[in-house]
């Protein structure tokens, strides 16, 4: 492409930079009236040639619980990447909601705004408490002023507290986070995201390592969580995914290979080819 | 609360800071008070030795909040610490007017044997006590600025971020080398006279000069306090542990990270101007690489991330460098590297964290 050209592509005059435009408030324009609360269409990227994500579209519906299962390198994590902002695609939409475009926020911006992410690998803050742990990842105001000044209302104090109750670590408030158990570490994690106040939950791999006791208590706490919050699991284990699963969607390189209920995928050809065949 | 947050809970910080304070009122006293010829007597050379300590004191409690909390190894603190240096360097060298060697009012000595005709228009105001002062703050924090906000802003971090640090701290010093610069070059700036009128050698002036280091290394100890003790500490912690949690909670890591660096350059910065009155020179040589290691190294030694412990480190390096220098020259290095290696192998935690331990064992 020629400069000339470029520029003129830069400036052609119905062209809108991103600063231009209004922030989106969260709170005013999230608008799911016509079900869905993501919009992901037709996402593709590329990692130096290899196509992580080719073509991907999915709509997550508000108050669902869904699970995303796919073998390794479906693309399942770099999909998360891109909702919460971590990857930019090359291609595609993300849309939360009907209005608000998340390719244009950044990660802290997209965390505040209500989807709250949890990693494949349990990550919690080490060296302060389990307490702290969850009062930093409570939603409030977290620009750097704020913060140094603050101090915690009583109300505040109960959210912590009730949270606390829920993941059940309530006589481990004051244990540094890092020395808690792998189990417990989901847990904890899953419980700042709880804080943060999400309209939905990107929960990477929550039972890996998990014990069969503490697997069943977070399966009925993920599907107490749906309804009031949408829950997209991501998940191998198969009878987890079974356990809690009312649709789920099969990713195969990059796109979407099937997607219903779990009799469904389990009867469809093409999945038990990807995944015992070949 | 506050007081408790600040001071209660914080042991080791308690007996610092008394220490301090004693050390503020006995150095004094003994060096005025007490007539020359009695043993209890404190010379007014050792009053300058504890002030410039004094000085590294506040600079490695600078190092050890970006580095201990921020997790930040920075190997070029030493260019915010020269340059609040030379700005106190360039107002007293305003002050001494025409009773330099050639007797120019207008231009500095070294300027007149340049040849140079006019004052270099960055020389402008530094004939003000208050100007100079704003400068000691505003030059490192805005170089410190204006470097993290690239750095942090394109995530470099970790070993890039240090060696960054280190290629910018030389960088000024090729810089302050060069005679053409206007800030004298190789030999820097000296030969100074007075400070607010007062005569920078006379006994009176290095006490005074000696309780404003004291002061202002108490007072920065409890703003660092305040600081790692309050939410936005705990962020910063969380952000050194986890940063991509950090983000995903909603935390802008660049800001944070941004506004502790920019402040704990503008914390060295005031050590620089404290230390180059007391010194009586700064040259270019304060930005040698090698310094900002050594500062590091006082910060190890002492134990970081508990920010008391940079203040015992820095006495106690600097103790001992002043110990060898004067009695075996040829072992100062050697034994630098020897203290550095055994702490890092022996003593993760620092001097402070073998106190701790002892502690630890005798309760049990």
């Amino acid at each position: 492409m020629s400069l000339l050209q470029q520029t003129r592509e830069t400036m052609r005059r119905d062209r809108v930079f991103d600063f231009m435009l209004p922030r989106p408030d969260f709170a005013q324009s999230l608008d799911t009236r016509h079900g869905p609360i993501l919009y992901v269409e037709g996402v593709s990227v590329s990692f130096d040639g290899f196509r992580a994500l080719n073509d991907l579209t999915l709509y997550i519906d508000d108050g669902e619980l869904r699970c995303i299962i796919g073998p390794n390198g479906a693309g399942k994590t770099t999909m998360m990447d891109v909702i919460t902002g971590k990857t930019r695609p090359d291609a595609g939409s993300v849309f939360f909601g009907q209005s608000i475009d998340l390719l244009r926020l950044s990660e802290h911006e997209i965390a505040q705004g209500g989807i709250g992410r949890k990693f494949q690998k349990p990550t919690v803050f080490e060296a302060l408490s389990v307490f702290e742990n969850l009062e930093l990842a409570m939603a409030s105001d977290k620009r750097v002023w704020a913060t140094l000044f603050h101090r915690l209302s009583g109300e505040q104090r109960d959210r912590i507290d009730e949270v606390l109750a829920l993941i059940r670590l309530s006589d481990l408030r004051d244990q540094r986070a890092g020395a808690l158990s792998h189990g417990q570490k989901q847990w904890l994690e899953i419980g700042m995201l709880l804080m943060q106040n999400p309209r939905v939950l990107l929960v990477d791999e929550p039972v890996a390592g998990m014990t069969g006791e503490e697997t069943e208590r977070t399966a009925e706490l993920l599907i107490s969580l749906a309804g009031r919050h949408s829950v997209v699991v991501v998940e191998h284990d198969m009878a987890f995914v079974r356990s809690i699963a009312r649709k789920v969607t099969v990713l195969h390189q990059g796109s979407v290979l099937a997607e219903g209920s779990m009799d469904q995928i389990q009867n469809d050809p093409r999945v038990i080819e990807v995944y015992l065949g070949e | 609360m506050l007081t408790r947050r600040l001071f209660l809970s914080d042991r080791g910080g308690m007996v610092t800071l008394a220490l301090l304070l004693a050390l503020g009122i006995v150095v004094p006293l003994l060096n005025l008070v007490v007539p020359a010829d009695s043993p209890l007597h404190v010379s007014t050379y050792t009053v300058t030795l504890i002030g410039k300590f004094l000085c590294y004191a506040l600079l490695a409690l600078s190092i050890d909040l970006i580095w201990g909390f921020g997790g930040i190894l920075t190997l070029g603190h030493g260019a915010f610490f020269a340059l609040g240096g030379y700005c106190m360097g360039m107002y007293l060298m305003r002050q001494i007017g025409a009773r330099g060697v050639y007797g120019n009012a207008e231009l500095p000595d070294f300027m007149v044997f340049l040849n140079w005709t006019e004052l270099p228009w960055y020389w402008f105001g530094f004939d003000m006590f208050w100007f100079a002062m704003l400068m000691v703050v505003l030059v490192p924090g805005t170089l410190a600025l204006v470097f993290g906000w690239f750095a942090f802003r394109s995530r470099v971090t970790g070993v890039y971020l240090s060696i960054m640090t280190q290629a910018l701290v030389f960088a000024l010093m090729l810089a302050f080398f060069r005679n053409e610069m206007g800030f004298g070059g190789n030999n820097g700036l000296t030969d100074f006279k007075d400070i607010l009128g007062f005569d920078i050698q006379a006994d009176g002036t290095r006490i005074a000069l000696f309780l404003a280091s004291v002061i202002a290394l108490m007072l920065a100890y409890v703003a660092s306090r305040f600081i790692v003790t309050s939410r936005m500490g705990r962020v910063v912690t969380a952000i050194r542990d986890a940063e991509g949690r950090a983000r995903f909670s909603g935390y802008r890591v660049e800001a944070y990270m941004l506004w502790l660096f920019v402040f704990s350059a503008m914390m060295a910065g005031v050590a620089g101007a404290l230390f180059v009155p007391q010194v009586g020179i700064i040259n270019p040589g304060e930005f040698s690489p090698l310094n900002s290691i050594e500062q590091v190294v006082w910060v190890a030694v002492g134990g970081r991330g508990t920010l008391f412990g940079s203040i015992v480190g820095a006495f106690s390096v600097n103790y001992a460098k002043t110990w060898f220098t004067s009695s075996w020259p040829e072992a100062w290095l050697f034994a630098l590297g020897a203290l550095f290696v055994l702490v890092t192998l022996f003593l993760p935690r620092g001097i402070v964290g073998l106190l701790r331990r002892r502690r630890a064992g005798g309760d049990a």
